[in-house]
């Protein structure tokens, strides 16, 4: 049989919002698997707290907006940002502190800037600021690996906010850009803290296969072509080299490259968080300055800024420089003249 | 000029041209200082008082001033206000004072003032130009006050926290906990929180107003159905 092709005009048949958003959420399923594996059902429970949140909260303000709901509500991005928000949250913090923050990245950051397709920062990612900087406690409070609580008490913990007696110890670890903050601090060396019960082979115990998933379903995503490969290459490449850089001044002070490209919110905000078509930069160019913006200031809040992670926020300044990036990065067009 | 009817001022000055919710002008204290119902009232009492007295000034002296040389003296003359009130404040109510800080000295540069004695003051008659520096004044001090409330309300649960800064210890009991038990909700005491604050409050002034604006136009159509 032979299909011939006809001359143009074309019939371009490009991939809808759902089936993008649809490819999303399959991307997260790996990761998400990885994380209920080694840090209990919380990590479930905050995904359905969340989606339901989303579902929710984007019901109400496209009913109050006038829009038809079944059209927006059926694309799936209000499940992207549910999933995106819920697997960076804390597996054991409260349901209230979900459902507020998916709330407020919906209704706030998403709809009030004009809904799908007009939001200047990433919906997910404004919703995780507004609850590190309300509710630190709550937010950095991560469980160790492991935390051996069955499905009957994660409900309760999570619904109630207070954990059995017994309990209570299972639940307070330190993440392991957390561990190295607080322990450079006190003047620990380098090898000493990365030797500390926290950390595994490179990265933290747990953590870096988290981040082995993630990193699977976000190639999956490249290669799909629904995430563009400039913006992790950039986000990535650029971390490394400058924890590079440091390392190799004073390997004791500073942790390895290797340490944070396998730490789990490198690789997560790179082909997840960093890739979001809205609101991240659109030319080629473009593309890898805003990627390497991305890992430079994440790097340079991690190691000089007072939080321990700074993924979020620096996807959130990137994301106001997007425009001005894409305005100076105009690919020239094919045959126009040089200036 | 056109002559202003009184009451267009006080209209202008507490909701069409409301300085905090439509000119958007003094954005600079109104975002700073709005974290409790108490700070907001101070610097908003401040602000009017400076007003009232800036524009009186401006009107009474306007017949000599030179259109060249009235922007210095508009500024000397706010100073000179700013400067007494910052002395009284200091002297009266001295721990607001501290909490309330560079925003006191600030009230110089805040734009609604050299505005109104720009716009407004040089041009008319004095009674009209000290009732728009009152009323603009107190527009801005709701504006600051409802701002305050709200992120009181919502950054820790209470209203009138620390009352006893500016009505004395008399006072202390006047703070309500409007939710009891409350654990805080850090962002809205935050300056973020006065950014998210303002847009919702000019979101509600805007919906308040297209509001009466379909019943108006719903009104003259029913006159219209009537008379046809």
């Amino acid at each position: 049989m032979r299909f011939s092709t006809a001359s143009s005009p074309h019939w371009f048949v490009g991939p809808s919002v759902s089936q993008l958003m649809r490819q999303v959420l399959y991307a997260m399923l790996p990761g998400l698997a990885t994380l209920v594996w080694f840090f209990g059902w919380g990590v479930l429970l905050h995904v359905a707290i969340a989606s339901g949140a989303a579902l929710a909260s984007e019901a109400v303000v496209l009913a109050l907006r006038g829009k038809p709901l079944r059209l927006f509500l059926g694309d799936g991005s209000a499940l992207v940002t549910a999933w995106l928000l819920a697997a960076a949250l804390p597996a054991f913090s409260p349901w209230w502190i979900t459902t507020l923050g998916v709330a407020f990245a919906i209704v706030i950051a998403k709809h009030l800037y004009g809904g799908l397709g007009y939001n200047p920062f990433n919906p997910a990612m404004v919703g995780y600021v507004v609850l590190l900087i309300s509710f630190p406690l709550e937010m950095t409070t991560w469980p160790p690996v492991n935390p051996g609580v069955d499905f009957a008490s994660s409900v309760q913990i999570i619904f109630s906010g207070h954990p059995a007696e017994h309990l209570a110890d299972a639940l307070s670890g330190a993440t392991p850009l957390d561990a190295v903050k607080t322990q450079l601090g006190l003047g620990l060396g380098i090898t000493e803290i990365i030797n500390g019960p926290a950390f595994g082979l490179i990265g933290g115990q747990g953590w870096e296969w988290a981040a082995m998933a993630f990193l699977a379903g976000g190639l999956w995503l490249v290669m799909k072509r629904v995430a563009a490969w400039q913006i992790p290459a950039g986000m990535l490449g650029s971390l490394a080299l400058l924890s590079g850089i440091f390392y190799a001044l004073d390997p004791q002070a500073h942790a390895s490259p290797w340490f944070h490209l396998l730490s789990f919110s490198s690789i997560y905000g790179a082909f997840f968080i960093a890739t979001d078509p809205v609101t991240a930069s659109t030319t080629p160019r473009g593309r890898l300055l805003f990627g390497a913006g991305v890992g430079a200031l994440t790097y340079l809040i991690r190691c000089f800024g007072g939080y321990p992670d700074g993924v979020a926020f620096a996807v959130l300044l990137m994301n106001i420089a997007a425009p001005t990036i894409d305005y100076y990065t105009q690919p020239r067009v094919f045959g126009a003249r040089r200036d | 000029m056109s002559t202003v009817s009184y009451s267009q001022i006080v209209r202008d000055g507490l909701w069409t041209h409301n300085t905090g919710f439509v000119q958007l002008l003094g954005l600079c204290p109104l975002l700073a200082v709005s974290n409790s119902v108490i700070n907001a009232l101070g610097l908003g009492l401040a602000t009017t008082l400076v007003l009232l007295a800036s524009n009186t000034t401006v009107s009474a002296i306007r017949r000599w001033l030179r259109p060249e040389v009235r922007i210095p003296i508009f500024v000397l003359v706010i100073a000179s206000f700013v400067t007494a009130i910052e002395l009284a404040m200091n002297a009266f109510w001295h721990e607001l004072y501290n909490i309330l800080g560079i925003f006191i000295p600030l009230i110089v540069t805040n734009c609604v003032i050299i505005g109104r004695a720009e716009a407004f003051a040089s041009k008319q008659s004095l009674p009209k130009a000290a009732l728009d520096g009152l009323v603009m004044g107190l527009g801005f001090l709701i504006a600051l006050v409802l701002l305050g409330a709200l992120r009181e309300v919502i950054g820790q649960g209470t209203l009138f926290s620390q009352a006893h800064l500016m009505f004395g210890e008399a006072a202390r009991g006047m703070t309500l906990h409007v939710i009891p038990d409350y654990r805080g909700f850090l962002l809205a005491i935050l300056p973020p929180g006065a950014f998210i604050g303002l847009g919702l409050l000019i979101a509600a002034k805007n919906a308040i107003d297209a509001g009466w604006q379909r019943k108006a136009s719903q009104k003259t159509v029913n006159l219209q159905e009537i008379e046809t």
